[in-house]
């Protein structure tokens, strides 16, 4: 049992570590095509707003319809 | 309100008018003024009127933004032909936003009224989002509450009022160079008067020329949901973009729903950018749903909005926007202009036209054709940015 919780813990540890040797892997210079305005999933806040207003006003389901963009890296 | 709908529409134009409190980067929203004209034509239904949205950002940490939004409503829908006459009626909307960038965290707050003869909504957003690993990921979270209050045009008596709650998780994560995912999870929890005042259900009469009498419908006071959506954009390896979403769906009222959808985006030229996109969707009934009950006060709570019933949607929709530099006017930098057309098709599987057995006695109540109808909605709008 003892044995088993070594190794439990010898993985997380391997995993920690994995983790943390993982680094962005899109470097900002790479990243024009993500701030293309094509890539928005939305381009114009009021026309998706509307869209989303119809379609909860005649469905069931509600929730989760919020805007969603990228971290574009255009800060 | 009346028959036309009866939702918290309050939230969804406010959380998604005010972009910041979505899932997105941390940045502060460019300064824009969108004016919008909005038609929904379908099932008896129309419904148009303005949206205007204006955003100015300062010192590149702070943004304010004000939207206003009319619904001008004329309804003769089936619920209306069943029990009502038509009527017309309008609904206004104005939201104001605050938002607060500080290094790669956002914060956003946003405060929204809507206001109807029968109907009154406020509500509070607020949201933070937080850049981190490099600005690949943006991680989000947010809370709104709304406090309504329901009314009945001819029945001064009815007084009543809905609170909601609202909770958000998003996840937006940079996948490769061409690549962005989005998860979003939204928690909404509802306690009040939750039915329609003016709806009601029809039950099995057999004395009754038309084989069925009506009675007024019974929602619980408490609704619970949960809403998880997946979404991806994906550059192809020409200039254009695949959008697609897909959302799951389910309520303790028993009603579970999945959406799909796949646009595609294709620039023509330097100026005009197309899209085309499909859309479907699918849900089941909520427990205390039927077309026609066996008797009067059959149980507790009873409903016969087509809304909870079990149906499927299609939407087919496409766009063509133009876009231009302006290099004459000192303050102004670009200026767009956009025009979207979208069908949309609703087919029910549970709920039936009774207009046809109360027009035709030979046609026994429940033995009607299910009902079905399509609508079109447009929506043209110009923006500038400055």
């Amino acid at each position: 049992m003892l044995c088993l919780s070594k190794l439990t813990l010898l993985a997380v540890l391997a995993a920690c570590s994995a983790c943390s040797s993982i680094e962005p892997w899109v470097k900002p210079y790479e990243r024009d095509r993500l701030a293309d305005p094509i890539m928005q999933f939305d381009a114009a806040p009021v026309s998706a707003a509307y869209m989303h207003h119809v379609y909860q006003a005649r469905e069931g389901a509600r929730g989760a319809e919020g805007g969603t963009g990228g971290g574009c890296g255009c800060n | 309100m009346q028959l036309a709908r009866f939702k918290p529409l309050v939230f969804l134009i406010s959380i998604v008018a005010f972009t910041s409190l979505g899932v997105n980067a941390a940045v502060i929203p460019e300064d824009r003024a969108d004016v919008m004209y909005h038609s929904y034509s379908g099932g008896g239904v129309t419904i148009d009127g303005p949206s205007v949205l204006v955003r100015k950002g300062f010192k590149e940490k702070f943004s304010v933004s004000a939207n206003y939004y009319v619904d001008n409503v004329s309804s003769a829908s089936i619920d209306v032909q069943l029990s009502a006459s038509e009527y017309k009626e309008e609904r206004t909307e104005t939201s104001v936003g605050f938002d607060f960038l500080n290094n790669k965290s956002l914060l956003s707050v946003a405060l929204s009224r809507s206001d109807e003869n029968d109907y009154e909504a406020q509500s509070f957003h607020f949201n933070v989002s937080q850049d981190f690993f490099g600005d690949l990921s943006t991680l989000s979270l947010g809370y709104s509450r709304g406090s309504d209050r329901v009314f009945r045009n001819d029945d001064s008596e009815l007084n009543e009022t809905v609170d909601r709650h609202h909770y958000r998780f998003g996840l937006s994560q940079i996948v490769t160079k061409n690549i962005i995912l989005s998860l979003n999870y939204e928690g909404i929890s509802d306690e009040g008067f939750l039915n329609n005042p003016y709806r009601q259900v029809r039950f099995v009469d057999p004395v009754d020329p038309n084989n069925f009498r009506l009675e007024a419908e019974v929602y619980p006071r408490t609704r619970t949901s949960d809403a998880v959506a997946l979404g991806s954009m994906i550059y192809l390896p020409y200039r254009a973009a695949l959008k697609f979403k897909a959302r799951y769906y389910t309520d303790d009222w028993g009603i579970d729903a999945n959406t799909f959808e796949i646009g595609y985006k294709h620039p023509i030229g330097e100026l005009f950018v197309a899209e085309a996109h499909y859309r479907y969707y699918d849900q089941t009934a909520a427990e205390f749903y039927s077309d026609l009950f066996p008797r009067a006060d059959f149980q507790d709570f009873k409903a016969r909005d087509k809304e909870l019933s079990t149906f499927g949607s299609h939407s087919l929709g496409v766009s063509l926007g133009y876009s231009m530099q302006i290099k004459a006017v000192k303050y102004l930098q670009k200026l767009s202009v956009t025009f979207s057309y979208d069908h949309l098709q609703f087919d029910y599987e549970d709920f039936r036209d009774a207009t046809v057995s109360q027009a035709s006695p030979d046609i026994a109540a429940g033995a009607e054709p299910f009902y079905s109808f399509d609508a079109n909605v447009i929506r043209f709008y110009i923006s500038l940015f400055y």
